[in-house]
């Protein structure tokens, strides 16, 4: 058994050899040098990111099919997590929360991808009459440029119960429920997180739309007026249209950073999601499996099973990415 | 007559509104860096007593100085690295063919979209094995190639759109690949790599992720922002001590954000729309 793998490996050698022989012997011919210096342009690209991207996905995928011990276990990982309350935990729903990571991470999509899409869109066409928009924008994007981790800490002031500016508000109109701190209760957890989420990455779909918007003739919209559509008809049937392109994008790139999202809520909660595990997402529940319970085999699955859901919500949008 | 110029009016004032308001968590945590902390309770809008000082800001300075030493070190040789490096390939890409070409570039693309823990385990397990768990050499390596994919499609895209004429004409003189990528297209190209190097710049500056999984406890490799949340943030809660630092580790890449808006702006947006 072992000889014949030897003997198979032998002759890929061999083969290999004869190859490169006859490349060299061809290398004074004009085309092959041309071809060799070509390979120059991607060779150093394509090593690191097969080193470093490409074999490291690879193998965590293979991992997953290991348990701890290093035995090969088939689905079992992907069926323990999928079937981990951890993961998945609406029995009894409506119930208070946690609900899982799987779960809070499609809340996290359902109430973060319309609030951060719509407010960017609406922003953006209410900015086009506005002077000194650009400064407008520049504010709005400055939650893009902070580290996320930081944009995580800034939650524990802004919804503490004695200094925060939301607990605070709420309590001086008088809905004394929203008015102690917000991280401290599992009920209030997520959803303040989503809103600072959204209060950070609106930036981005504002100046996605606000891009896309210069790119289309005014005349679009003085043809609608002229022909007496309402301001609802206009949004629907010109507006909304023409700016299809954009939206495709920024729902994308919003579906991935709510699927991704990590930094926000390490930094605004404990390893562990907040209180009673109220915020827990699906990458975070992989860093803890990895590097606190070193259950390498189940966070593998949550990886891959994380990024299959990213590559879904990728491929609608890859050709609008790629210039022909 | 009247009427449009009060709907003028009243945008204007919600639009500038809405800036000032959306900018208040900022000014909160500034707030809570330059007062002490029993002033600012029940809200930093009050304003009496009013008593700032920049020892908070000192002492965060001191306790993570360190991570903005590293932070430099990671990420000036993690943007000039894959900048070079993506560069040549994006402008391959863009112009000469070969038989799985578009499944290659493909495959890169999609490199881009999944997650950083998607590689975790792996490249723990490469980085010791290679004897550089803890070290500034692993996050360099680790930055550099994740930020390639990106890099690879925003130069592809801006290689793509420039006109082919000039580089053909030069090749009918009798000018190399190499030589007409230097002298030719790569002066051309500034701007776009301009674009380049502040977002990978930033980036890699706001990593937490990877740097929490190569260097989570030592100050010899730690980042600014697991230096922040390792010294500051996880044993001792001093609000005014973590605003201050949190303020002065966002100050970079927001200030380099104001300052070249136009590069960061264009990157964004040739990154994402095609246009």
């Amino acid at each position: 058994m072992i000889r014949l793998r030897i003997e198979g490996v032998t002759r890929v050698l061999r083969r290999l050899r004869d190859r490169a022989r006859r490349f060299f012997e061809r290398r004074g011919s004009l085309r092959a040098r041309k071809a060799g210096l070509r390979v120059a342009f991607f060779a150093p690209a394509l090593l690191l990111l097969v080193l470093f991207v490409g074999y490291p996905v690879l193998a965590t995928i293979g991992v997953s099919f290991f348990d701890a011990n290093g035995h090969f276990v088939g689905f079992a990982n992907y069926g323990n997590v999928l079937g981990s309350p951890d993961t998945i935990n609406l029995n009894g729903f409506p119930k208070p929360p946690p609900y899982g990571t799987l779960i809070n991470n499609a809340i996290w999509i359902a109430i973060h991808l319309p609030l951060s899409v719509f407010l960017g869109m609406w922003l953006a066409l209410v900015l086009q009459e506005v002077r000194g928009a650009v400064w407008v924008k520049t504010a709005i994007f400055i939650g893009m440029v902070t580290p996320l981790v930081i944009g995580g800490i800034m939650m524990l002031y802004v919804f503490d119960g004695a200094v925060g500016i939301v607990p605070r508000f709420f309590d001086s109109i008088g809905i004394h429920a929203l008015g102690n701190g917000w991280l401290q209760r599992p009920t209030t957890l997520l959803f303040g997180l989503i809103f600072g989420s959204v209060w950070l990455w609106t930036g981005f779909s504002l100046i996605v739309y606000s891009a896309g918007l210069t790119t289309i003739p005014k005349e679009y919209w003085e043809a609608a007026k002229i022909d007496g559509a309402s301001t609802l008809r206009t949004f629907t049937h010109v507006t909304f249209p023409l700016l299809k392109p954009m939206t495709i994008v920024v729902v994308t790139m919003s579906i991935l950073w709510e699927l991704k999202i990590f930094d926000l809520v390490f930094g605004a909660t404990s390893p562990n999601g907040g209180v009673g595990g109220a915020a827990d997402v699906l990458a975070m529940q992989m860093y803890r499996e990895a590097f606190v319970q070193f259950d390498s085999g189940a966070a593998a699955a949550i990886a891959t099973f994380l990024s299959l859901l990213t590559l879904v919500a990728t491929l609608f949008t890859i050709r609008y990415m790629v210039k022909r | 007559m009247i009427r449009p110029r009060l709907r003028r009016v009243a945008i204007h004032l919600f639009a500038w509104g809405l800036a000032v308001g959306w900018l208040f968590p900022f000014v909160g945590l500034t707030m809570a860096a330059f007062r002490p902390f029993p002033e600012i309770v029940g809200g930093w809008w009050n304003f009496d007593p009013f008593t700032p000082s920049f020892t908070k800001f000192v002492a965060a300075f001191n306790a993570i100085s360190f991570g903005f030493r590293n932070s430099l070190l990671i990420a000036v040789p993690a943007t000039i690295i894959p900048m070079s490096v993506a560069t040549l390939a994006g402008y391959g890409f863009a112009r000469f063919s070969f038989p799985i070409r578009d499944y290659v570039f493909l495959t890169v693309v999609l490199l881009m979209t999944i997650p950083q823990q998607m590689v975790a385990i792996p490249i723990f397990r490469i980085m010791v094995g290679l004897k550089l768990e803890d070290t500034l050499l692993s996050l360099v390596i680790l930055h550099s190639a994740w930020g390639l994919p990106w890099i690879v499609l925003f130069m592809r895209n801006f290689f793509s759109a420039l006109p082919k004429e000039v580089e053909e004409a030069a090749r009918v003189d009798g000018a190399s690949d190499l030589k007409v990528f230097f002298k030719i297209v790569l002066p051309m190209a500034l701007p776009a790599l301009g674009a380049v190097a502040v977002l990978q710049f930033m980036w890699v500056w706001n990593d937490f992720f990877f740097s929490l999984l190569l260097c989570p406890a030592t100050p010899s490799c730690m980042p600014a922002t697991v230096a922040l949340y390792h010294t500051i943030g996880k044993f001792e809660f001093d609000p005014g001590l973590l605003a201050a630092g949190s303020i002065l580790v966002m100050l970079v890449p927001v200030s380099l954000y104001v300052l070249l808006q136009k590069f960061y702006i264009r990157g964004m947006i040739g990154w994402t729309v095609k246009g």
